[in-house]
C-alpha cells in the first residue's frame, strides 16, 4: 500500500499498471475523494505555498515568489500532460525511466481507469505533486534568480529529476521493486526539493549581504496564512495517497495531523529553550517539518508513531536549520533543505521502525525493520545522488545559456521591479 | 522665541500632548522617528538568523514657544514623558529667529 501508487490496497501484487477496465471497477466514493484530494493538493501550491514563501522574502521580492509559483503551476501542468505523466507513471523499458505510451495522454479516454478511479483523476492528482515539488525548490534560490533561468530550470528539472524518481518509487521502477516505502513523497517530493534547493543555493551563491545583513520576512501574517492552507491541503496530499476513500486514507489523515501538531510543539519548545522566546515563524516552520516528515510514513505508522515522528521532526529540523544557516553559512534562503529534505530523510528512516511498532500497520511479510531500513537508505541515497548531480549539471548549463543570477544592482533593486516591472505594495 | 524639540517614547505621546495643552501650548508638530541613544536596540530572530535592530521607534515633538513659556513647556514634557528607565528621550531647546503665520502675516510672539 503506497509502495506503488498504481496499486490500490486491494489490488494483487504484480499488477503494476493502470488497466483499461470496465466501468464496474470504478468506485464513486474513491473517485469523489480523489477529486477532492486533487483540489486540496493544488490548493497547497496556489495559494498556500505561494503565500507561505511570499511572506518570508523582503517586500521588494514578494511578487517574484508569487510569480514563480504561478508560472511553475501553469507550465508544469502542460508539461505533465505532454510527457511528464508518461515518463513518471507508465511502464518503461527499464526500471529507471517510464515509457512514452501516454505522451500527450494519447491513450487516455473518458473510460480509462486507474485502480478504482478514472485515469483522468489519477493524472490530475499526480500532476499536483509534480507542481508543488519544483515550487518548493524556489525557496532555495529566492530573491536572486533570473525569471527565465528559473522557468527553464524548473521544467527541465521536472522531466530529468522528478519524473524518473517518481517512476522509481511510484511508477513500478527499481525502488518499488526493492520494496522501498514512500507513501506520499518523502523522497519523490521532499528530498528531491530539499536537495535541489541547497544545490541551487550553492551554485547561485548566497544573497548579497548574507549572513550579515538583516533579511527579515516582510509579512509574517501572510506566511502564517499560507501555512494554515498547507496544513489543510496536506490532508489531500497524504490521505489522497491512499488512492481510495477507505481506512488507510482515514489513518493517513489522522497521522498527518498528529505529525503537524508534534512538529509545531517541538520546534516551539526548541526555540523557547534555545532563544528564550517561542516565535510564530518557529511554530509554522515546525508544522511544515512535521508534515514533511510524516509524509513518507503516513500510510504505515499509527497515531503514537506519528506523534513520535512529529516531535522528532521539530527537533531535528530545527538543528538542521541552525547548522546549515549558522555553521555552513549556505543561503538556502527559505530553508528548503533543512525542513523538507531533512524531514523527508528522517521520515523515510523512522517508518522502517515505526511501521511495526507503536500501532504501526506492519511491514511486508518476512521483512524485518533493519532489512526495511537498508532498502530505505538505498532509496534515500539514490534520490540524493541523482537529484544532486542532475540539478548541479542543469544549473551549470543554464548559467552558460541564459545566466542564472541577476546582477548586484538588480538584486539590490529587487526582482519585482527588475523582472516584472511591478511593485507588491504601492502604499 | 524658542523651538523645543523633544524625542520621547511613543506611548507617552498622549500624556505629553495633554500636559502641554494644560500649560497653554496651543500647537505642535509630531513626527514618527527612529534612532538610538543609551537605550540599546533589540535582537530579532528568524529561524535562527539573528538580527540586531539598532534603531528604535520614537516620537519627535516640535513646539515653538515664547521665551517666558520655555521653562513650563520643558517641565511639562519632562514630567509627562518620564518613566525613569533608559530611553525616555531628550529635549533640545534652540533659539528661533522669526515666526510667521502664513494666513495673516503676523510675526513674532503674535504668530505663536
Amino acid at each position: 500500500m503506497g509502495i506503488n501508487r498504481l496499486l490500490p490496497a486491494a489490488a494483487l501484487a504484480g499488477l503494476l499498471l493502470p488497466v483499461i477496465a470496465g466501468a464496474d471497477d470504478l468506485n464513486s466514493g474513491d473517485t469523489a475523494w480523489m477529486l477532492t484530494a486533487t483540489a486540496l493538493v493544488l490548493f497547497m501550491t496556489l495559494p498556500g505555498l505561494a503565500l507561505f514563501y511570499a511572506g518570508l522574502v523582503r517586500a521588494k521580492n514578494v511578487l517574484s515568489v508569487l510569480m514563480q509559483c504561478f508560472s511553475i503551476a501553469a507550465a508544469g501542468s502542460l508539461l505533465w500532460v505532454i510527457v511528464g505523466y508518461s515518463l513518471a507513471l507508465t511502464p518503461g523499458a527499464t526500471g529507471w525511466f517510464g515509457g512514452f505510451d501516454q505522451v500527450m495522454l494519447k491513450s487516455l479516454t473518458i473510460d480509462s481507469v486507474s485502480g478504482t478511479m478514472p485515469e483522468t483523476v489519477f493524472v490530475m492528482f499526480q500532476m499536483t505533486f509534480a507542481i508543488i515539488t519544483p515550487a518548493l525548490i524556489i525557496g532555495g534560490f529566492a530573491e536572486r534568480m533570473r525569471f527565465s533561468a528559473m522557468m527553464i530550470f524548473s521544467m527541465a528539472w521536472l522531466l530529468l529529476v522528478y519524473a524518473p524518481v517518481c517512476y522509481w518509487v511510484w511508477g513500478g521502477g527499481w525502488l518499488a521493486e526493492m520494496g522501498f516505502r514512500d507513501f506520499a513523497g518523502g523522497a519523490v517530493v521532499h528530498i528531491n526539493a530539499g536537495v535541489a534547493a541547497i544545490v541551487a543555493a550553492m551554485v547561485l551563491g548566497n544573497r548579497r549581504g548574507f549572513p550579515t545583513t538583516p533579511m527579515p520576512p516582510h509579512n509574517l501574517p501572510m506566511t502564517v496564512t499560507g501555512a494554515g492552507m498547507l496544513w489543510v491541503g496536506w490532508f489531500g496530499f497524504n490521505a489522497g495517497s491512499a488512492l481510495a476513500a477507505d481506512g488507510a486514507a482515514g489513518m493517513a489523515m489522522l497521522v498527518t495531523h498528529l505529525g503537524a501538531a508534534g512538529g509545531c510543539l517541538a520546534w516551539m519548545a526548541m526555540e523557547w529553550i534555545r532563544f528564550g522566546k517561542p516565535s510564530v515563524l518557529g511554530i509554522v516552520t515546525g508544522m511544515v517539518a512535521g508534515l514533511g516528515t510524516i509524509t513518507p510514513a503516513s500510510g504505515f505508522v499509527g497515531p503514537a508513531g506519528a506523534i513520535v515522528i512529529g516531535l522528532t521532526a521539530g527537533v531535528v529540523c530545527f538543528w538542521a536549520t541552525m547548522f546549515i544557516k549558522r555553521k555552513l553559512e549556505i543561503d538556502d534562503s527559505l530553508d528548503v533543505m533543512p525542513v523538507h529534505g531533512v524531514g523527508g530523510i528522517l521520515g523515510l528512516i523512522m517508518l522502517a521502525f515505526l511501521s511495526d511498532s507503536l500501532g504501526g500497520l506492519g511491514l511486508d511479510e518476512g521483512v524485518t525493520a533493519s532489512q526495511q531500513l537498508m532498502v530505505q537508505l538505498c532509496g534515500i541515497g539514490a534520490t540524493i545522488l541523482w537529484c544532486g548531480a542532475i540539478t548541479f549539471v542543469l544549473l551549470k548549463v543554464i548559467d552558460l545559456i541564459v545566466g542564472l543570477r541577476v546582477n548586484e544592482e538588480q538584486e539590490t533593486e529587487g526582482l519585482d521591479i527588475v523582472m516584472h516591472e511591478e511593485r507588491g505594495y504601492n502604499l | 522665541m524658542k523651538l523645543v524639540t523633544a524625542i520621547i517614547k511613543p506611548f507617552r505621546l498622549d500624556d505629553v500632548r495633554n500636559a502641554l495643552s494644560e500649560v497653554g501650548v496651543s500647537g505642535m508638530t509630531v513626527t514618527e522617528v527612529k534612532g538610538f541613544g543609551r537605550q540599546r536596540g533589540h535582537t530579532e530572530l528568524y529561524r535562527g538568523a539573528e538580527y540586531v535592530v539598532d534603531f528604535l521607534p520614537k516620537s519627535k515633538i516640535e513646539i515653538a514657544v515664547s521665551d517666558d513659556m520655555v521653562e513650563q513647556a520643558v517641565e511639562a514634557i519632562t514630567n509627562a514623558a518620564r518613566t525613569g528607565k533608559v530611553g525616555d528621550g531628550k529635549i533640545f531647546v534652540t533659539p528661533v529667529e522669526q515666526v510667521l503665520r502664513i494666513r495673516t502675516g503676523e510675526a513674532g510672539d503674535n504668530a505663536l
